[in-house]
Order: C-alpha cells, then sequence, then structure tokens
C-alpha cells in the first residue's frame, strides 16, 4: 500500500501528519480513516515540493527570493511573485516525483483516462492556522490525465507565490523556509448538489443546531459566494428543522468542456426549488454529528452529493475558529446547594 | 425607553358596553376598576378566562388569586414579587403584578424565601405524597356532600334523633361548604406550582443560554413525564378500543352513533356487553373527571357528564387495533427517548463543570415536574367539577322554586348574591310565605346573559396602561408567558389585520396542509373529519382521542409548556397554540398550513 516517499494515500495518513501532508491532506486522511465518505485520493506530500524547490533552487534561489521583500514593497513582491510563479509552472516534475504519481494517478482512476480528479492545495504552514490561508490557494476540478495533473499540481506549489500569499507571510512574519505545501488529488464529485456545514450555529454559537448551506452543482459557487445558497437550521439532536430559507439559485458550477468548472444559469423551474430534499438534511445532520464526535470540536465542513449514485461525500471539515475563543466563563457551576440555582428566576431583578 | 409612547389605553378610557352597565356592577366592588388604576399595568388574562366570566364564574379568579396571592407573598415569600391583582370590566379579566423592588425588602424576603421553599424542595416528595392524601380528602369531602333536599315536612327520623337542626339550614350548610372547599382547593392547588414552575424555569433559561436555538418543547420534552396523570384518560379510551375488540363487541362503535345509543345497544349484548359496560365505569371513576376545557368555566363540563369526547376516539383506536397496530403507548421506549435526549444535549454543553450545573438543574426540575403534571388532573377537573355540578344542583333547585328557568341561570349570580338567594329559599321554607326570588331574578339573569352574549362580541385590548420597561415579575413570566416581547407584538398587532399569517406558540412541529374544522364547543366535535386541522380556543389534552385522526391542531389560548402541546407531540401532531385568534380568523372548511415547529399558520383560500 505505501506509495513511497512523495505520495501518500488518504487510508495512510491522519491529522497527525499535517506538516507532511498539509491540512486538508490530514483532514481527508483522518476522515477516511474514520469510515466517512470521502471520495478517494492521495496527496503529494511536501517532500515532493522540497524536492521539486531544490531542482529549481539550483538555478536561482526562490525562497531567498522572498525573505528580504518588504511586505509594504508591493511592487516588488508583484515582480518576484510573476518570476517565481513562472519558473514553478514551467518546470518539470523532478523524475522520482513523477514516476510516483503517474502510478499513483493510475491507480486511481482505474485506466480510465477520462476520469476526473480534483487538484487542491493543502497547505502546511506551523505557525498559522490553515483556515488563516483559507481563500489563498487554488483548487482545479475536472482535471484528466497525469500530465494534466501533474501541470496543477505545479499550479498548487505556484499558488503559494501569488501575491497575496507572499503578502500574508511577509505581514504576519512567517518563515519561508517553514512553508511548504501538499498537494490533494481525488476524484471529482460530479456534484447534484452541494455545500458546506457548521456544527455550530455562525450566528448564535449554538452547539445543539447544525447550519446547512447548499446550492445546485459543484460547492464552488457557494464558497466562493457566487450564489446565495439555500440555508437550514436543523436541531443537532432532534433533526427538527427550524429555519428553512429557499432562495433564488440564479447559477451554478458544473463541468466545463475543457475541464475546470462552467458557471451556468440556472434553469427557470429549479431556481427556487429547495436543492436538498429533508431526508437529504437528516443524513448530513447525522454525518455532522459523527465528525464532530470524532474530532470532539465543533466542525466546518465541505460536502457534495455525487449526481449518479446520491452519496453524500465529504471534502473537507476544519475546525470551527470563532466562537470557540469565545467559550471562556462556563455558563452556571455547580452549586454546593443545588437548590440556590433557582434563585436565578425567584431572587434576582431579571434585567434583559 | 419612551414609555409614554409605548402605552396600551387607560383602564379608565375602557368604557362598559353602553346597556350592559347593570350587568358589570354585579360583580363585587373589589373587581372594579378605579380610577387609581390608570397608573398600573394591566393584561388581560386570556389564557385562563378567553372568554367573559358569567357573575359566578367569577369564584374562580377570585378564589384562585386569594391562593395565588397567599403563596408568593406570604408563605414561600417569594423575594422580588407579591401576588396578584385582579379586576374585570366586560366580563372580562385584567390582571397586574405587584413586583418588590426595594433591594433591602428583597433580601429580607430572600431570608424568609429560602427558609420555606427550600424545605419544600428538600422535602418535596413527601410533602407531595402528603398533598395527594389532602386532595383526596378533600375531593371525597365534595362528593360526600348530601343531596339538595326540602321536604314539605323534616323527615320523622330527623325528628326522632333529635337532630334540632331543620333541611333548610342543611342547604346553607352544605353551600358553605361547596364554596369553602373550592377557596381551599386552589390552596392546595398553590401550595407547590410557584416552586415547581420555578425550578423548570431554571433549567429552561439555563438551556436557553447554553443553547440559544434550541426549541420549548425540546426543553419541555426533557423535563415532561411520561406516566403523568394528564395521558391516563386517553390511555383509558385506548384501553376500552383493546377491550371492545377481545370482548367482540367493536361493531358497535360507528362513527357519529351518540354515546347513549351505544351503551343502550351494549346493553342487550349480554355477557360482553355488559363487561364492556364494567370496563367504562372503571375508567370513568377517576379518569373521566376531565374537563374539556381548562376547568375554569362552569360550562367545561367532565366526560362523565359528557362522553361525546371519548367516543369520539373509540372507532378510530379499534380500527387501529384490528388493522393489527398497537395502540398502547410505549412507555419504556418513550423514557428511552427521553434519557438519550437528556444525555445528548449534556455531551454538547462546553465544560464538564457546565455539565455538573446542568444535572443539578434537571434533577430538580425532574423532583417537581409530578406536580406541575399532576394537580391540574385533582384541582382543575376533578374537584372543579364536583363543585360546579354542586352549584348546578342548587341551580336546579332554585328552578324548581321558580327563583329562574334553567338550572344553568344560578351561573349569572355572584357566589353572594347565590347565597342570598339560598337564604331567600331558607325563610320562604320556614314562614310558609312564598320565596321573593322569583319576582328579582328572572330579569336580572336575562339581563346578565344578554350581557355576557353582548360583550362576547366586542373585542377588549390585550393590556392596559403604562408599558413597564423589563416584565421581571417571575410568576406572570412564569404562569402566562409574558415578556416584553410578547407586549410589543400586542402593541403592533391590529396594524396587520389583513395579513395571511397568523402567529402563535410553536407547540409542536411539522407542517401540515389541510381543510380547517373549526370547532367551538365540545358538541362539534363530532363534525371533525380525518385528516381535518382542528382549529379551536384550547387545545386541551382532554381533546387526545380525536387527535388520532386530525392533521393538526391549532388553538387561540395556550403555550408551549401546556400539556396540549406535549400531548400533540407525542402524537407527531403539527400544533400552534395561542394564535390570539384562529377561530375568529378562520372560516370552517378553509385551506391553512400550520407550521408547528416555527408556530405560524397560513391561510391558503
Amino acid at each position: 500500500m505505501a506509495a513511497g516517499m512523495h505520495i501518500a494515500w488518504f487510508e495512510e495518513i491522519g491529522l497527525g501528519d499535517r506538516e507532511q501532508v498539509g491540512g486538508k491532506g490530514g483532514s481527508l486522511g483522518e476522515l477516511t480513516r474514520a469510515g466517512i465518505a470521502v471520495p478517494p485520493g492521495y496527496v503529494v506530500r511536501t517532500a515532493a515540493f522540497e524536492r521539486f524547490l531544490g531542482t529549481l533552487e539550483q538555478c536561482a534561489p526562490v525562497r531567498a527570493a522572498v525573505t528580504p521583500l518588504k511586505s509594504y514593497d508591493l511592487e516588488a513582491i508583484t515582480d518576484c511573485s510573476r518570476t517565481l510563479r513562472r519558473r514553478i509552472e514551467e518546470a518539470e516534475l523532478p523524475g522520482e516525483v513523477l514516476e510516483e504519481l503517474s502510478a499513483a494517478h493510475e491507480r486511481l482512476v482505474h485506466q480510465d483516462p477520462e476520469q476526473p480528479v480534483a487538484v487542491r492545495s493543502s497547505a502546511t504552514c506551523e505557525d498559522a492556522q490553515e483556515a488563516s490561508f483559507a481563500g489563498l490557494q487554488d483548487t482545479y476540478l475536472w482535471v484528466r490525465g497525469v500530465a494534466e495533473t501533474a501541470r496543477r499540481v505545479r499550479s498548487c506549489w505556484a499558488s503559494l507565490y501569488s501575491v497575496e500569499s507572499i503578502s500574508y507571510r511577509l505581514t504576519h512574519g512567517f518563515s519561508e523556509e517553514r512553508v511548504a505545501m501538499a498537494v490533494v488529488v481525488q476524484k471529482m464529485v460530479d456534484a447534484a448538489t452541494a455545500g458546506v456545514m457548521f456544527t455550530r450555529s455562525p450566528t448564535t454559537g449554538d452547539r445543539s443546531v447544525v447550519t446547512v448551506e447548499a446550492s445546485w452543482g459543484v460547492g464552488s459557487a457557494v464558497v466562493g459566494g457566487e450564489v446565495t445558497p439555500d440555508r437550514w437550521v436543523l436541531g443537532k439532536i432532534t433533526g427538527e428543522i427550524s429555519v428553512r430559507e429557499i432562495s433564488d439559485k440564479q447559477i451554478q458550477h458544473v463541468a466545463a468542456a475543457g475541464g475546470g468548472v462552467a458557471s451556468v444559469a440556472v434553469s427557470e423551474e429549479r431556481r427556487r426549488l429547495a436543492c436538498l430534499s429533508d431526508e437529504e438534511l437528516q443524513q448530513l445532520r447525522a454525518l455532522a454529528r459523527r465528525v464532530e464526535r470524532h474530532y470532539g470540536s465543533a466542525q466546518d465542513i465541505e460536502w457534495a452529493i455525487d449526481r449518479q449514485s446520491g452519496a453524500i461525500l465529504l471534502l473537507q471539515s476544519r475546525p470551527e475558529t470563532v466562537w470557540s475563543v469565545k467559550d471562556a466563563a462556563p455558563l452556571a457551576k455547580p452549586e454546593q446547594d443545588p437548590l440556590l440555582h433557582v434563585m436565578s428566576v425567584f431572587g434576582t431583578r431579571q434585567c434583559r | 425607553m419612551n414609555t409614554q409612547s409605548a402605552a396600551f389605553p387607560a383602564p379608565s378610557s375602557l368604557k362598559v358596553v353602553p346597556g350592559t352597565e347593570r350587568a358589570q356592577a354585579a360583580y363585587p366592588y373589589y373587581m372594579q376598576f378605579t380610577a387609581a388604576d390608570d397608573q398600573r399595568f394591566w393584561f388581560y388574562n386570556s389564557m385562563h378566562f378567553p372568554e367573559p366570566m358569567s357573575a359566578f364564574d367569577m369564584v374562580t379568579a377570585e378564589a384562585a388569586y386569594c391562593a395565588l396571592g397567599s403563596s408568593t407573598t406570604r408563605v414561600h415569600c417569594i423575594p422580588t414579587t407579591l401576588g396578584i391583582d385582579y379586576r374585570i370590566i366586560n366580563g372580562r379579566v385584567y390582571i397586574g403584578g405587584n413586583a418588590v423592588t426595594d433591594p433591602a425588602e428583597v433580601a429580607r424576603r430572600t431570608s424568609e424565601f429560602q427558609q420555606r421553599a427550600f424545605y419544600y424542595y428538600g422535602n418535596w416528595e413527601r410533602l407531595y405524597a402528603q398533598w395527594r392524601d389532602k386532595m383526596m380528602v378533600l375531593i371525597r369531602e365534595a362528593q360526600a356532600f348530601p343531596r339538595l333536599e326540602l321536604p314539605e315536612f323534616e323527615p320523622l327520623a330527623n325528628v326522632h334523633a333529635g337532630r334540632g337542626i331543620a333541611a333548610n339550614h342543611r342547604l346553607l350548610d352544605i353551600y358553605q361548604k361547596t364554596l369553602e372547599g373550592y377557596f381551599r382547593m386552589w390552596h392546595h392547588h398553590f401550595e407547590f406550582l410557584l416552586l415547581g414552575y420555578g425550578a423548570y424555569m431554571t433549567f429552561f433559561a439555563f438551556c436557553k443560554k447554553a443553547f440559544p436555538e434550541i426549541s420549548d418543547q425540546t426543553i419541555a420534552r426533557m423535563v415532561a413525564g411520561i406516566e403523568a396523570e394528564i395521558f391516563r384518560p386517553d390511555e383509558e379510551v385506548r384501553r376500552l378500543a383493546r377491550r371492545a375488540v377481545e370482548l367482540g363487541v367493536d361493531d358497535e362503535f360507528r362513527e357519529g352513533r351518540t354515546p347513549p345509543a351505544v351503551i343502550a345497544a351494549l346493553e342487550s349484548r349480554g355477557a360482553a356487553g355488559r363487561d364492556w359496560l364494567a370496563e367504562l365505569a372503571t375508567s370513568r371513576d377517576p379518569w373521566f373527571n376531565i374537563n374539556v376545557g381548562d376547568g375554569f368555566y362552569h360550562y367545561h363540563r367532565s366526560w362523565n357528564d359528557d362522553l361525546s369526547m371519548p367516543f369520539a376516539g373509540l372507532p378510530g383506536y379499534i380500527a387501529r387495533i384490528k388493522a393489527g397496530e398497537s395502540v398502547q403507548r410505549p412507555i419504556e421506549t418513550l423514557k428511552q427517548q427521553r434519557r438519550q435526549l437528556i444525555e445528548d444535549y449534556r455531551e454538547l454543553l462546553g465544560s464538564e463543570e457546565e455539565r455538573q450545573a446542568y444535572d443539578q438543574m434537571i434533577g430538580l426540575a425532574h423532583r417537581v415536574f409530578p406536580y406541575v403534571e399532576g394537580h391540574k388532573f385533582y384541582c382543575e377537573h376533578w374537584y372543579t367539577n364536583l363543585f360546579f355540578n354542586k352549584i348546578r344542583e342548587f341551580g336546579a333547585l332554585l328552578a324548581a322554586h321558580g327563583f329562574f328557568a334553567r338550572e344553568e341561570d344560578v351561573f349569572h349570580l355572584t357566589h353572594f348574591e347565590l347565597e342570598a338567594a339560598i337564604i331567600d329559599l331558607m325563610t320562604s321554607w320556614s314562614n310558609g310565605s312564598p320565596p321573593r326570588g322569583p319576582e328579582y331574578w328572572p330579569h336580572i339573569v336575562s339581563e346578565r346573559r344578554a350581557a355576557i352574549a353582548e360583550w362576547a362580541k366586542h373585542s377588549t385590548p390585550p393590556a392596559l396602561g403604562p408599558v413597564p420597561e423589563v416584565i421581571d415579575d417571575p410568576a406572570i413570566v412564569m404562569l402566562w408567558g409574558i415578556t416584553r416581547e410578547s407586549l410589543d407584538r400586542w402593541l403592533r398587532a391590529g396594524t396587520d389585520a389583513s395579513s395571511r399569517e397568523l402567529r402563535g406558540f410553536a407547540a409542536s412541529s411539522g407542517v401540515v396542509e389541510g381543510p380547517a374544522c373549526v370547532v367551538r364547543s365540545v358538541e362539534e366535535i363530532g363534525r371533525v373529519r380525518a385528516g381535518d386541522i382542528l382549529v379551536c380556543q384550547i387545545t386541551n389534552p382532554t381533546w387526545a382521542p380525536i387527535f388520532q385522526k386530525i392533521a393538526g391542531a391549532v388553538s387561540d389560548i395556550g403555550g408551549s409548556m401546556s400539556h396540549a402541546a406535549i400531548v400533540a407531540r407525542e402524537f407527531g401532531l403539527p400544533a400552534v397554540v395561542g394564535t390570539g385568534t384562529a377561530t375568529s380568523r378562520i372560516k370552517d372548511g378553509q385551506r391553512i398550513r400550520v407550521d408547528g415547529g416555527r408556530g405560524i399558520v397560513t391561510l391558503l383560500t
């Protein structure tokens, strides 16, 4: 099963391997091992990035080119970014890495050259929560064949040197030496419906509800904010649906002819239809509880429903970060005499 | 906050409906509004008294508030509140709280409260067992009141026994004991009530803080007892359905057949029919001593007075049993579900400290809840029913002596006036002259009857007087669920009468659409068809037998903690309660949508 030093299958890794496989890779591995349905795939480890960078550095510095830049000097950052990205995108993968990648890829697609995959950045940065990088890295959908996959792996690596990424690291004083990127390659889910869910209310911090946001097609439209998703709030324990907001979903992301996604109009009759059935919502709720239990903390989860099988697949799960930092004082403490609790009702003026 | 702009009409601006002044004046002086009342906030107690109160029925408000206030003000000494003031105008009962605001006084009362209430909490089971004994004594006493008799001559046996007290005096004695029993019952009713609700509210408030989006119903489900008395009447109907099938007499129970017709048919069905009627007799005592309303009006009759309600449920249960279904409540499953629910929410809490506090609070809520659920059966149902029926006997006696036409007319006399009428009759019996009542009462009774009908046509403001900035009287918050938010909603209401939506309390979740069956009295219960959405003033748990055939329920009155809500949830029946206006705004047969999870009723046609 072991895939060599540059590639790791989801089954082989977990959260403990984030340094080598990045946050996203670690999370997908963790979920796979927990028996939760995830589109199968592998991770191009940071070792492959280091190897690649080493080859690149033989010609000209990469990390050393970034370190001396000043965070306010946008012009210099832009110049540097352009040069580095071009170098990364144009260079070949080192032979050994390419060999491992090709073997893994063949195994993933089962000799079906038409089987599309998603290529997703999975950054590691010891100094920052992976969430802080959210939105700064790229994802490539409906990628076909080894060559194209290898190219998109390099694109992901190159995104580490985007103007935004460089600026972010400079501003926060992150060491370039410790910045690395793994890349996730997994079977593409042709999503009928996709979205996100939160195991803690984003608005009230309530741990007893699951908030689901979803729209037609691939989740990139929801995550990218291109569509106002349908929204539901479900009791995590009871399954009771307390909020149903069905929005006008004008566009959806679907497979584009030459790879990638295209944004297309949703047909008139489907725009205002709920994109999830109550049964699917209940399945999502069960899944949310399972994932949260597994991690032992509130999670933000990306998921998709496969158009063919109707199966719900998880694409990402990461810890909720907004409310967890607010949980300082307990709402109530045990009392020596339990009866004293009633004084909160009887004994005090109840101010609003 | 500008309290001037946010004010309800002053009590003095509320006029007695023209032509009903004398009926209004019939209520005792201490229930009438005065000029000083303009300075205070009052709200219409539509929860307990949704219809104009007849002169006699006001005894319920009188006895209840006397007892409630004793408990809060002087027995348990709730630190922040005294008792409830009440007034009546146009038959509508307005009530106002009496908050304690001086911190020194709150502190003084806190020390009293902890010596008293904490003793009750600490000895709850023993005191509650004692309470049930006291209630049963009270009930047995009321059941033992002799029949009212005014024979031409005192029975010879009494004379020979040297009793020395004549039959006319016994009328007064029975009347005063009947009235005394009712006032006493209300003291028992409130002996634990505020403490019970307070313990529940403590847990409730914590849950709302820990889980801001948790529904009221979910909290109620964590606390509600599975084997509470309130489920028993319907369980008896299910049992009777099962016995009918077992005895092979189920074919006698047909939709639309009246209870007397069914009973007559069973009487001629030999042993099996008699066996079933014997089963019915055991169910009736005590479980059919349950009112079809909340028991606050003389016309809320019990199942025992009118078997229509339980019999309406029998054909449906019989059909389900014959289809192989079990109609028994799955007690063990329900208990397991409740345990799981409590455990699941516990697990979601943020820390071990919170979990320990949660355990303490729900522990206390469970301890007090059997009383909160159980007292209604003994007080509002069983005893109230005995009381009004005894008064009805006095009505029959007075009607027989020409005081008024029908026994029900007695309820147009205040309890003071009724005593006067009884003394009038006693005097007449003793001196041989005709009673004065027949000349005096008929006109007054018809005037008051007309006034009640007139008042029912007029809506009344939900509240009067200046709006308080905060509603912080625990009694008002607990018993009536009134908050600043509900006042704001009332202030806004009236402006959106054209809306297609009615809002109430989310009582039992689920969404359903169907034709409305607007039922104004229990006699109409036979009109309800399978799949209808029941629209009524009060969805009382005693209506449970027809819950099996309806698709949803909507009521004017009620809160999400009400028993009706608990029973509806167990039937999985979408329900919205406390809409205020459902029976007047929804037309019979109109298609409506009930969203029981959000508390919204939508008029579709």
